[in-house]
This record gives structure tokens, sequence and C-alpha cells, in this order.
């Protein structure tokens, strides 16, 4: 099983992203924005960072790249992409998420350890998971307030695109849990078949227990389960 | 070219007095040109020359069998850390640009100081920052406050290097000047570091990154002056910074490093390519001619003047080896940056400059430089009167009948000992997985991937302590941070400083400088810490007074094993509590006194170097043998500030203490005096006894002062408080104070 980690210029978590797939176990190579090649990758990761220095829109610039045309492809014939932070940012610029993510509500750069609520275990991402268990995982954006029109967000409930949402340490969906604004307290959504996902809390900075937490190999270890299950997605 | 006519006028302005202009005549033989003229102002200036410290910057201890450069000599020091891997450090200030444009000022301040770490082929591994701003109840401080906390936030959050410690600090002495101090920490292997030299004959020089534009020209000197209400008009000496363009430039230089494609490389920060020039020729014993023609710029019809001291942001100076220029090309097309070779090294000596084939400057490098022509002057300096009448302080005038509660309550909420998290939860403190302990606790902890090893960092400098009694006060300042690294589970090994001080021409001024810089190598030399380089910033003063003293302390430090890393905060009910060290009748220069009497006065603290060594050796042989649970020192503050946040650092498992200490001294001084060489100590029930013996062989005075347990603090007959309330103070007073409107 091989993971892929897009770098453009400004990422700056592919380097941890990688990692945290040597953590797994797997194989896992750096694909260059520049490059059409995904490298026979089976996951693709979209790291965070400040791709392109996001001096624009963040996400904005990245989506025209080479190798971003070759990740919608993969995307559309049910490829597994997880989109981090900046990667989550891409995606929804690039139109394979819906939504956008606006402003931190409190306009600040925020990195600190939150709480998130698994919403659905029916996702190649969060099936190692029980619905409601409560990831200890940390955030780092100051463009992270997810936002919807409420009847996409209605849209989004209705298929269970919603995956994560912020939350307490006990897993209630409160104000004080939710970092950045979002809407509905949505941290992370698929799309509708699932193999497209996006989370602004970085999953790969919680690999080991001497970084704070190892609640996120849970999503990585989800992944190459239900890759050895040897499960494909069907052609959208 | 046509150069306009050096005036008398011209040479004050560019800040040179008449010895050093002669000076320049005898070494030309011949009057200086325009540009010259600008070379040598930038270059004797105090910012690159340190022509008033580094004479005593030279009694400071500068070997250590672990330390790979000569202090000074390289963009920033290097300790070898074992496992052929070296650290990398450095602390660097931007007080001038971030008092006028705080953003830019202190966002650039981030940027120079990661160069000077990747340049030597280290890979920034965390950024630390030292702050002081005048009281939040000054609006424009608080401006200052934002500015500087977005900028250093989105400069390194963007680059992709983990802020991970630092301290703010408020006082009205830096009203006018606030300090930001940025430092940078990089790993190297040992074998892989470059040296900022220029040598061989026939090598290419490149000038790599950003175009050369008009911003930040005499920048150095700008630097070198007070702040005044003039200041202002000085917006335009202030750099714009490109994190982008910073971390492509990070992964190129690397990789041309990687590849061995380079004789040496510098940064271009304080007076731009002059500089890296001079410097990097100087200390090869070389010469460099560049076309002054080929440089990029952004800006149309810059002379070679504006050029030559322009400090625009993200360049760099690569010299080249010769025959290698397509494949260092390729790099850096690669990373979307531009490299043009602006000329090549000789055997000359000569720095010189050419214009369209013309020669537009000519000067040998080594007259340029400090530690070469650059002058050195010994100042006088004269004790200020107000030392020896704040030494003295009648502790009788303060009531004992107070509401301790309350007192602490409003110690918690005060600026300087608040929680800070809304500073650093601004900053990425995580970004590349090595934050093993990020802010909050005594000190910084990254852990070394492939090795069992980790490393701490902190810095500290109580500048009220420095006003009071400069030579103590730096001592402190050293003490305090390698007990910050032990108590994190690390042996400290090295320092780095930054050295904020007023104008250097004025005797009392020179005299804080002086006392300071004796009273660091006094302690750097017990504690066995080289000092492996740094940065001087003088005048830093606003018309009504300058700063305090600030000579602002960077320590590394060194666990051996990842599963010695220690924290501040309590674990488990029923263990117990220690205080290592004793509780004096001492309340001068704390914070208690100027939080609720808003009175600075002294004597500070005493000090004993010896003994504070003994009880952070003690320390860490506890640590060592893995009966230490929590460490915290006990200082800003004194005990009972250090008590609460021991429960309450950890926000998600807050834990309460009952605390009974016997000491026969005034309530006052035992709850907030600031008794050096203390640190409330935990362990489990078992592991007590352990912990005392440790401390009865190594004759360090240690006493059981309580339990951890339930959901309040409680010390004697004194405090009696619901943690929620300790939080509350502790945890929501900065937003409060620095995000209102007025």
């Amino acid at each position: 099983m091989r993971f892929g980690v897009v770098t453009f210029p400004g990422s700056n978590c592919d380097y941890d992203a990688y990692s945290a797939i040597k953590t797994l176990g797997e194989d896992v190579v750096f694909l260059w924005h520049q490059s059409a090649d995904l490298m026979n990758s089976d996951v693709i990761i979209l790291p965070g960072g400040f791709s392109y220095g996001d001096y624009l829109r963040s996400g904005a610039i990245a989506r025209f790249s080479p190798i971003m045309k070759s990740v919608i492809k993969f995307a559309h014939e049910g490829g597994l992409v997880i989109g981090i932070c900046n990667g989550f940012q891409v995606l929804v610029e690039s139109g394979l998420l819906p939504g956008a993510l606006m402003r931190n509500e409190h306009l600040r750069f925020a990195c600190k350890y939150i709480y998130i609520r698994v919403e659905k275990n029916d996702n190649p991402f969060t099936l190692d998971c029980a619905v409601g268990d409560v990831l200890k995982i940390p955030i780092a954006h100051k463009d992270g307030n997810y936002y919807n029109f409420q009847a996409d967000i209605e849209i989004l409930k209705k298929n269970q695109q919603i995956l994560f949402r912020y939350c307490d340490k006990d897993g209630r969906i409160t104000e004080a849990g939710n970092p950045n604004g979002s809407i509905d307290n949505i941290a992370g959504v698929c799309n509708e078949s699932g193999n497209v996902i996006g989370m602004m809390p970085h999953p790969e900075r919680a690999v080991e227990d001497i970084l704070g937490s190892s609640d996120g190999m849970k999503l990585f270890e989800s992944v190459k389960k239900f890759y050895k299950q040897g499960v494909k997605f069907e052609r959208a | 070219m046509e150069q306009p006519k050096v005036t008398p006028q011209m040479v004050k302005d560019h800040g040179l007095n008449d010895e050093e202009y002669q000076e320049i005549m005898e070494i030309l033989g011949r009057e200086p040109n325009y540009t010259e003229l600008g070379i040598f102002s930038v270059m004797w200036s105090e910012h690159c020359s340190y022509k008033n410290s580094i004479a005593l910057l030279k009694t400071l201890p500068r070997e250590g069998k672990a330390l790979l450069t000569k202090t000074g000599e390289e963009n920033a020091g290097a300790v070898d850390i074992g496992d052929g891997l070296a650290i990398v450090f450095k602390i660097e200030s931007h007080n001038h640009p971030s008092a006028v444009e705080p953003y830019q000022g202190a966002a650039t301040g981030v940027g120079g100081i990661l160069r000077d770490i990747f340049t030597m082929g280290a890979r920034p591994i965390a950024s630390l920052n030292s702050l002081r701003f005048g009281s939040p109840d000054n609006p424009r401080v608080r401006y200052l406050v934002d500015g500087v906390v977005r900028g250093i936030g989105d400069y390194g959050n963007s680059f992709g290097v983990p802020t991970v410690a630092g301290e703010t600090y408020f006082d009205e002495a830096y009203t006018g000047n606030p300090l930001v101090n940025a430092m940078a920490v990089g790993i190297v292997k040992t074998d892989g570091m470059i040296s900022a030299t220029i040598k061989g004959a026939g090598n290419p020089v490149m000038i790599v990154g950003s175009k050369t534009g008009r911003d930040g020209i005499h920048g150095a000197t700008f630097a070198s002056e007070e702040i005044s209400e003039k200041s202002e008009l000085k917006r335009p000496s202030v750099q714009i910074g490109d994190p982008f363009t910073e971390k492509l430039l990070l992964e190129a230089t690397l990789e041309i490093i990687e590849k061995d494609l380079a004789v040496g490389i510098q940064d271009m920060g304080a007076a731009g390519i002059t500089c890296s020039c001079s410097e990097m020729s100087a200390r090869g014993n070389s010469g460099v001619t560049i076309d002054i023609d080929k440089v990029p710029v952004r800006e149309d019809k810059m002379t070679p003047y504006e050029i030559l001291l322009s400090e625009s942001q993200e360049r760099m100076l690569v010299c080249v080896k010769k025959g290698y220029e397509e494949e260092v090309y390729k790099v850096f097309k690669k990373w979307e940056l531009e490299s043009v070779i602006i000329g090549e090294t000789n055997d000359s000596g000569i720095f010189e400059v050419r214009l369209n084939g013309e020669t537009v400057a000519k000067i040998p490098s080594e007259v340029l430089v400090l530690g070469g022509g650059a002058p050195v002057y010994h100042r006088e300096a004269k004790k200020p009167s107000y030392i020896d009448e704040l030494a003295h302080l009648d502790l009788s005038q303060f009531s004992l009948k107070r509401d301790w509660n309350k007192d602490l309550l409003t110690m918690l909420g005060s600026p300087n000992i608040c929680n800070k998290d809304w500073v650093y939860n601004q900053y990425d403190s995580m970004v590349r997985t090595n934050t093993a302990v990020g802010p909050g606790s005594d000190a910084a902890v990254m852990r070394i991937r492939k090795t069992r090893k980790a490393i701490a960092l902190t810095t500290d400098c109580n500048g009220r302590y420095c006003y009071l009694n400069p030579r103590l006060g730096a001592q402190q300042a050293v003490a305090e941070a390698a007990r910050n690294v032990v108590c994190s589970g690390a042996k400290p090994v090295a320092i780095t400083n930054c050295l904020n001080f007023g104008n250097p021409y004025k005797p009392e001024i020179y005299y804080g400088f002086a006392e300071a810089v004796a009273g660091m190598g006094e302690a750097c030399r017990v504690f066995e810490t080289p000092v492996t380089g740094g940065n001087v910033s003088f005048y830093n003063e606003d018309p009504e007074h300058a700063v305090f003293p600030t000579p602002v302390i960077g320590m590394l430090g060194i666990i051996d094993d990842i599963k010695h890393v220690t924290t501040q905060w309590f674990k488990d009910t029923g263990d117990l509590i220690f205080l290592l060290g004793e509780s004096e009748d001492e309340l001068g220069g704390s914070e208690y006194l100027h939080a609720i009497y808003g009175r600075t006065t002294g004597p500070v603290p005493a000090l004993n170097l010896y003994y504070e060594k003994a009880v952070q050796e003690t320390l860490l042989s506890a640590i060592r043998a893995g009966i230490v649970k929590s460490a915290h020192d006990c200082a800003d503050g004194g005990l009972a500030v250090t008590l609460a946040e021991c429960c309450i650092a950890n926000r998600d498992k807050m834990m309460g203490a009952e605390i009974y200490i016997t000491d026969d001294i005034r309530t006052d001084a035992l709850l907030f005096g600031e008794t050096q060489s203390r640190v409330v100590v935990t362990t489990s029930k078992d592991d007590g006894e352990k912990l005392v013996d440790l401390c009865i062989t190594h004759k360090i005075p240690v006493a059981a002062i309580g339990r951890v347990v339930g959901e309040r603090l409680t010390i004697n007959d004194a405090i009696d408080l619901p943690l929620k309330g300790i939080a509350l103070s502790y945890y929501s007073s900065l937003t409060k104070l620095v995000e209102t409107i007025s």
C-alpha cells in the first residue's frame, strides 16, 4: 500500500504526513506539484502549510497546479484522498469538497490541542473508530472557519457527509469547544461517495504519545485496514 | 559614474565621528567617495561593528569542548550533541523596527534569525521569542503587542518552524521602545555544516532569493540611534517580510549544501550585500569583486549606494564552487528562485564594486569588519545614583494584615504572571512533529529523531532585577534559564544572549552594560554554559527613558533520554510536594511589590551561584533516578504563584494541593517573595524518601510541604481558593488586557 504526499511550494506539513505514514509502517512517497505523476499511490495526502504562500486565498492557487489535475481525476475515479488543513482548503477550492473555509471567527491564527467527535464510522478514514469517539488532535490555522449555506448543510447531514465535529473533552458539541466559529462545529467533511475527505485538525501531528496524543493514528490505521480489506470504491 | 561630493555634514549624517572619518582617510589614503562613505557608515555602525561592546564581550566564557564554532565567527553558534548531530542556535533583536512598524519589524526579525540558522546547513526545528512591552493600559502598547505577535506568528507559521517558548513581559520602562528578541534553533549533521566564507580565486559569487529594493536602506544605522518622535519617519527603513520565499530559500539552500556545491553562504541581513561580501571575504582572507549592475532590482534607477545598503529580505550570498554554477542554478530554479552571478572571488583582500565595468568602491574587506579594522571603544562607566538609593527596603512598611487570597488572585491576573496562551496560541508550536513539551512549561522540549535524546530550550531575563542590580540580575537570568532547563530534565550546555540596553555613550547606561556582561560571565563560568554567540542592541531609549538593562539569555539543554522529560504540573492525587531550597524574607525586586504596591525597588534576592548549581544538580539526579513527577522553578510571583501554576497548568486535569510550610518568615515573603534557587517538586508517595535522601547527600535543604489532593489550593491559614477561581484569574486576564479597544 502506498501513500503519496503532495508537496506544493509552501507546504510545511508534508514531512509530518510522510513520517506519520512511516510510523504506520506503510510505503510513502512525496509528489511534486509540477509533476502530474501520482506514482501509483493508493492514498493521496494533501498536507498542511501555506501553498504558494497563500497570499491570495488559502488553497486558491494550488488547485491550478499540474499535480492537482491528476489528484482531481484520481478522486473522480474513486481514489482515496485526504486533505488536512491547507489540504482541506485546496480540496474545497478545487470543488472536490463542499463549502468554504473562512477566516477564524476571532480573526487570529490558532494552534492548540482540541477535541473532535467522530460522526460516522463507515468512511475509509474512520472505520477503526466508533461513532461518538472523542479524538484529541491539534489544530493550527487561521482560515478554518467552515461555512456552507444552511440548505447545503442539510444536504450534508442527509448524505452523512459530516465526519468530525468540534466538541469538549466529554464529546459534547459546545460553543466553547468550537475553536474557529465553524458552522455546526464542523471540523471535517467528505464528498458524497466518501472517498475524499477534508479536515482542519492535524491527525498527522497526533501519532505518538510523546507529541501529546496518538489519536490521529486511528485515521491512518482505518484507511490501511480499509485498503487491506480490498474494498474498492465504485466510479462516481 | 558621477557621485555626490562628500561633505562634513554628509559624514555627520552617516553617523561617523571626526576620528572615524580621519581613520577612513588613512586607510584609503584618500577621501572616500559617496558610495564608500555609505559602506563605512553601515559597517562601522554599532549594529554591525559592535564597536562599543566587543571589548567586553570578549571577556565572556567562550570555550567548551562541545562547541563546534568560534563565538561570533559564524552566522550562529553550534554545539555537538552526540550521535553525529549538532544544534545551531542564536538570538537576535529587532527592537527598533518593531517600535515603528510592529508587524513587519517582528516578522523580519524572525526571518533574519532563521536565515542565520539555515545558511549554516541546519534545518530550523524551533523558534523562541522574548518580548517586552510597556503597560497594556496604554493603547499604543496594545497596538504594538498585537502587531508583534501577529508578525511573529505569520512569519514562523508560514515558514513552518514551531514557535515553542519565550516570554512576554510588561513594564513601563519599555513603553516607547519594546524589545523583540527572536531566537532560532536548528539541527545539522556535524559533517554537514558550512561556513559563511568566501575564499579561493575565481569562484563565482551569487545573489539568490528576492530582488533588491529600496527597503531597509540604513536599517543598521537606524538601529544605532535612540527612538524619538522622528523615528516614525524611519518607517521606510523597516523591511518587508515574505515567509513563503524564505521557505523556498530554506529548501534550496539545504539542497545546495547537501550536494556540496557551495564554498560558503551568508544571509543578507543588516547592511545587505555590503555586509555579506565584506564579512565573508574577510573571514576567508580573500577578495571579491562584484558588478552591481547585475544585481536583480525591483525598482528603477537604483544607485550602487542604494543597492549596496538595501536590506531587502529573503536574500543570500552564495560563494559557489567553480564549475558547479549550472547545478546551483538548477536547484534554485526548481524552487522558483532567482539566482544570479554578480561577482567573483580573488586573493586581493579587497571588496570592489563596479558599475558597468567602472569601479565605484574599493575597500580592503578586513578594515570594514568586526575583529578587523572596525573601531573598538572602551566607554566611560558610572554607577547610576538610583542603584544605591533603591538597594534598601524597610519591610515593616508593608502590612501583614491582608487578604492573601485576593492578593494571589491579583497576582495571577497581573500581566507578567498571567497565562500567555493569547500569545502562543497564535504561533504554530507543533509543525514538524518534534515538540514534546510546547509553550506553558518551564522550558520547551524538542525530541531529536532517530535518537533517545531531546533538547530543552528557554529564554529568560528579569529586567527589573537587572535595573536594580545589573550584575546580580544578569547572574539571575543565567541561573533561572539553567533552572528552567533542569526542571525539564535537561543538563544546561550553552547559551546565546541578546543584550538590550540604552545609549552606550551615557556612562550610567554603560555601567549597566559592563556590570551585566560581568555578571553573565561569572554565572556562565559556574554553570559551564559557554556563550556561543548572540547580539547586542544599544540605543533602546525613548524620549522619556532607557529600557531596563535586559540581557536576555537563550539556553540550550540536553536530555540524554527522552523518558526524563519533566513538566511543571502536578500529576496525580496523593503525590507528595517538596520544596528544594529555602525561603528568605526577600521582597525586593518582586512582582508582588510591583503588582500590589506599584513599587520597583531592591534589594533584589541574593544568589549564590555554587549553591544554585548544587540545587540544580540534585534535581537533575533525582529526575534521572526517575523519582520526580513534576518540577517547577520558583521564580516571578514566588511560591504561591508557583504552586498555583503547578495546580492548573494542565487544563485538562487540574489538581488541587494542601500545603503546610513552617518557615518562620513574613507571610508576604513566604507567599510571594522571590528567593532564588528554589524548585517545587512532586514525587509519588513511595519515592518521597528517596528524594529526601538524595537532597541530604547533596546537602540541599528540602522540605515536604504538602500533597496533591482535591480541587482547592490551600497554603497554611493564608490561602484557600478553588481551582476554578485560580484558573479564571490566570487564564482570562491577558485577553482582557490586550484586546481592550479604546
